[in-house]
């Protein structure tokens, strides 16, 4: 259960549009189903009251569609932040990828977002509606007149379950309320890949990775992801390539990603969370965040607008990078 | 008709796998893919697998002949290798019709022979869907889930396999297995037919028309404003197109190796900045030409080009997929006529 709700949140979005404040508001705009919430820009109230949804199947982080949003018009557009999309909206302030003035951020509290693939996984297919019960979810199904209860915690995205922080990083107003900075336990599962041997961590990384089918989907959705051309999309850089040349070839576009949003990766999840084929996408993003935490001090992107990076930002106390590999001078 | 135990579906695999290669869908943590057939491996019992069996005829990528250059010559060098037959088996109903989409386009003159040989080389197996998902809309398109075609139609009903031959192809492979099937009429095939029928009832898309779309209509649709709204969020990723089964667009790209260059092709997709782009440019300036233009061609060019067919099946596969669940059913509600 979602600490404000549907009902407060359009309330107060009306009120910002009749005051003329914005003419707009990134939103989510209810499915064919419960769980198929889509981004949508809202222009008016009647649209909010027909269309806008809040609850569980709002993972979609908007932070990213700003930098579209804002080029098309000089009107402010009301843009709706969960505590892990405010980090992806610094992240972007600092890059300059959009005018904060023609932005009124309002931060929602948040739950945690359940993960309709967890969800099947308890239920099976055919699912007609699912509805909040206090902590517990109470799936029906298009096979039984009773519907299947479900604890919300045992659904979570991965992403919620290891939340880094139900505080805002930024926002011109809240709604629900703000939380506190989480000692998460993300890196727990990079840990353990860490501590797999070298064949096993190809063997892991070669059954995720050889699902990949290219569709770029993680790229695409990525906040720190915003190059106007993506070299991959480029014929003249030489390395456009629209599918892999084999299963696992896609290792070194996924790799290659990762290195390019590190230190700017925010760790919002978005790029797992839409993944087709299901692959922890985030876990590469994750070791490096935990590398840089272990070699230049703790450092979270999107925390202050304007904090430079360790990875460009030098300093003499920098750890050598064979110490930073553990590996002697040859 | 024939009939086997689900409990001894292994020695059905074991068998085949002596003389065919065999690929059949097996979970993994989230899902299902088709997978060659080893002995341990489970028949999944998940719908849809995330991704097509479309691959098996027209791969995502797939390398389609060599050029060696010595000097000036240039030898032209067919690589394929020859095919053995093969069976793709559990092959729902939806996924079966959308050969028939891909058919009209690759084995129309000139034939293309790359597909045209997979085809001839691979049996289908289909299989009845017992518990549809509620993004299934094959109905829509006039498909039959309860009556899956193919080479050989099965139905699961009471821990039994149920296995109908439809081809000569479909015969040949039931002869194989003729020792480990028994005989058997068609009566509880028929009462499994009858509750998936009842099923399909109560599916939330079972009303989806299709009116307002089909041949003709492109000057009615292609500058309707809803696209605007429509198209607006979409990332222009390409999971729509990779995961559809009846998806078919490709690009030929060149890859230059020592001695020469391997020419190949791969899926390419409508939704990318780079698609079709020729020396003049991209024709589809912006996300929303590009997102009408799947759309479009499904529910409009295809079925102008095809005698009326959709190239779309209903599969569903698009709306478990899409990053931000815009999908054709949402379209086709927003666009078509008495789709409320």
């Amino acid at each position: 259960m979602q600490k404000i709700s549907r009902f407060d949140i359009i309330n107060r979005l009306k009120d910002l549009l009749a005051d003329g404040n914005v003419d707009r508001v990134l939103g989510w705009k209810k499915g064919e189903f419960r769980y198929d919430v889509t981004p949508h820009v809202f222009t008016s109230a009647q649209e909010l009251e027909a269309d806008f949804v809040w609850g569980d199947f709002c993972g979609a982080n908007f932070s990213k569609y700003l930098i579209k949003e804002t080029a098309k018009s000089d009107k402010k557009v009301a843009v709706l932040l969960k505590p892990c999309d405010t980090y992806s909206f610094n992240q972007l302030l600092t890059e300059h990828r959009f005018d904060r003035e023609k932005v009124y951020a309002v931060g929602v509290a948040c739950d945690g977002m359940a993960d309709i693939f967890k969800i099947k996984k308890i239920t099976g297919d055919g699912i007609s509606d699912i509805k909040e019960n206090g902590e517990d979810l109470d799936v029906y199904t298009i096979y039984d007149e009773k519907p299947v209860k479900i604890k919300k915690t045992d659904v979570l995205s991965e992403r919620c379950l290891s939340c880094k922080s139900k505080k805002h990083a930024a926002y011109d107003e809240l709604l629900g309320g703000d939380g506190d900075v989480l000692d998460s336990n993300r890196f727990d599962e990079v840990a353990k890949i860490e501590a797999m041997t070298e064949e096993e961590r190809y063997a892991f990384w070669q059954g995720e990775l050889s699902r990949c089918i290219r569709c770029n989907a993680c790229r695409d959705v990525c906040p720190a992801c915003t190059c106007e051309k993506c070299v991959f999309d480029n014929p003249n850089s030489g390395m456009e390539n629209k599918s892999p040349a084999n299963e696992f070839e896609e290792k070194l576009f996924h790799i290659i990603r990762a290195f390019h949003v590190a230190g700017r990766c925010t760790d919002c999840g978005e790029c797992s969370r839409v993944c087709p084929q299901r692959i922890p996408l985030h876990l590469l993003n994750r070791k490096f965040i935990k590398d840089i935490n272990a070699f230049y001090g703790e450092y979270q992107a999107g925390e202050v607008v304007g904090s430079r990076a360790p990875l460009v930002d030098f300093d003499k106390e920098d750890v050598e990078p064979k110490n930073a590999v553990g590996k002697e001078d040859k | 008709m024939y009939k086997i135990k689900i409990s001894d579906l292994p020695a059905l695999f074991d068998k085949l796998s002596e003389k065919y290669d065999v690929f059949l869908p097996v979970d993994f943590d989230n899902g299902a893919k088709y997978k060659k057939y080893e002995k341990g491996d489970v028949l999944s019992e998940k719908l849809n697998t995330v991704k097509s069996p479309k691959d098996f005829f027209f791969p995502q990528t797939e390398d389609m002949m060599r050029f060696k250059t010595e000097g000036k010559k240039i030898d032209v060098i067919d690589i394929r290798e020859p095919k053995d037959d093969f069976i793709v088996f559990g092959v729902t109903e939806c996924d079966v019709k959308s050969f028939e989409v891909l058919d009209n386009v690759f084995l129309s003159e000139p034939a293309d022979t790359y597909y045209a040989e997979k085809r001839a080389h691979g049996v289908l197996i289909s299989r009845a869907c017992s518990k549809p998902s509620e993004t299934c809309f094959c109905k829509t398109y006039g498909i039959d889930p309860s009556e899956p075609s193919g080479d050989i139609s099965t139905w699961k009903a009471d821990g039994t396999l149920y296995l109908r031959p439809n081809t000569d192809k479909g015969e040949a492979v039931i002869s194989v297995i003729s020792g480990i099937l028994t005989e058997a009429d068609d009566d509880e095939v028929n009462k499994e037919k009858e509750k998936i029928n009842k099923i399909l009832d109560r599916l939330p898309l079972k009303n989806l028309t299709t009116e307002g779309f089909g041949a003709g209509k492109t000057a009615e649709l292609f500058d309707r404003p809803e696209w605007a709204g429509l198209s607006q969020s979409c990332l222009g990723c390409g999971t729509c197109t990779f995961v559809c089964p009846t998806c078919q667009c490709y690009d030929i790209r060149d890859f230059k190796t020592n001695d020469g260059v391997i020419r190949y092709r791969c899926w390419d997709s409508c939704m990318y900045s780079e698609f079709t782009k020729m020396s003049a440019g991209q024709p589809r300036l912006t996300q929303k030409e590009r997102f009408r233009q799947r759309f479009m061609h499904k529910l409009v060019y295809y079925p102008e080009n095809n005698g009326g067919l959709y190239s779309c099946v209903g599969c569903g596969r698009c709306l478990q997929s899409c990053p931000i669940s815009m999908n054709i059913v949402k379209v086709m509600k927003a666009l078509g006529g008495k789709n409320e």
